[in-house]
């Protein structure tokens, strides 16, 4: 069943049910991202494990340029 | 005599956290012109640690698969900044992200109180270098000139500090110079960094001719007419300020002394006529 959630700061559906799914499911595959889960850090490894609801909001971040 | 304070080490290395690192000039990657003039850059001014940061990485856009590409020709260190956040908590988290993506536990500490100053959120930012550092960051807090905030960093565990020059981005050189000299006289086993606010070399001369271990700054270089030997630029004035710090500064006087000697001078009379 589909399930809205917020990721990088947009809704999106998805039938997803947990974080490296979800990844997989918007594309990211194997990119080299960190992420959180409602404001707090998921590690890699833990992204298969960690479930996500709706509602939940999720950041994936990678590098870029700073000061 | 002079003014220098023998207590403050002089190594010819500046130790962050245990590693050893040359070029005491630390530099920020964002504004450049392009990526080929950012690394020209920091091969101009020798660099060994440059800033980097986090932000929202979109499905397919690879733009983070190609920084780190790019990062991995430079050869130097990063050191990763919280740059944007504006609670403990933010910071935290970010910090956490950006320890598995760089895999360092170096992290520039940014809690961002005001929009219009990006001034230090100082009591955010103690509370995430307390939390951090027990959780094994090498935590390099950007904060103000405040003696009381450095102390409390410094009890959380940072064993750098990095006062700001002038807020970020403003280019006005140490706007509170005799507060940073102060900082310096009570800290004088603590790293001292001189972060942001820098606008020409002559600023990041004088911080170290304070005293400061090493400055940090990004805009005055990255958005010079030729960044490259601004770059180059400021590498000179952080080894002329340190080189003049070691040598010992003379004091500074109130009344003139002649330097040429006094005796011998001709038409001088011992007796003057009345």
């Amino acid at each position: 069943m589909s399930q809205t959630v917020i990721v990088n700061g947009r809704p999106i559906a998805t039938t997803s049910i947990n974080l490296a799914a979800l990844l997989e499911d918007q594309g990211y595959g194997a990119a080299r991202v960190a992420t959180a889960l409602n404001g707090v850090f998921v590690p890699a490894q833990q992204r298969a494990t960690t479930a996500i609801n709706a509602g939940d909001t999720v950041e994936i971040v990678s590098a870029r340029q700073g000061g | 005599m002079n003014v220098r304070d023998d207590r403050v080490e002089t190594t010819p290395h500046l130790m962050l956290y245990g590693s050893a690192v040359t070029s005491r000039l630390l530099m920020g990657t964002a504004g450049y012109p392009s990526p080929a003039i950012l690394s020209t850059a920091v091969a101009a001014a020798g660099v060994e640690v440059i800033t980097v940061s986090l932000r929202r990485e979109t499905a397919g856009d690879h733009r983070g698969a190609r920084f780190f590409d790019f990062l991995n020709g430079l050869g130097v260190r990063l050191l990763p900044n919280t740059a944007g956040c504006r609670t403990a908590r933010e910071a935290i988290t970010t910090a956490q992200m950006a320890r598995e993506l760089f895999a360092t536990d170096w992290i520039k500490l940014e809690v961002i109180g005001n929009d219009d100053t990006l001034q230090p959120d100082v009591f955010g930012l103690v509370e995430a270098a307390d939390v951090l550092c027990r959780d094994g960051f090498k935590v390099f807090p950007y904060t103000t000139e405040d003696l009381s905030v450095a102390e409390r960093l410094q009890r959380a565990g940072c064993s750098v500090i990095m006062p700001w020059g002038a807020p970020i981005g403003t280019g006005r050189g140490l706007m509170h110079r005799r507060a940073l000299e102060s900082l310096r006289g009570y800290f004088p086993d603590v790293v001292l960094v001189v972060d942001a606010g820098l606008g020409a070399p002559s600023h990041a001369c004088e911080a170290m001719e304070i005293g400061f271990d090493a400055v940090l700054l990004n805009t005055a270089i990255a958005q010079a007419g030729d960044p490259a030997a601004m770059a180059a630029a400021f590498g000179e004035a952080v080894r002329a300020g340190r080189r003049a710090f070691d040598a010992g500064l003379m004091p500074p006087r109130d009344m003139a002394v002649p330097s040429t000697p006094v005796a011998g001078t001709p038409f001088f009379e011992l007796d003057p006529k009345p």
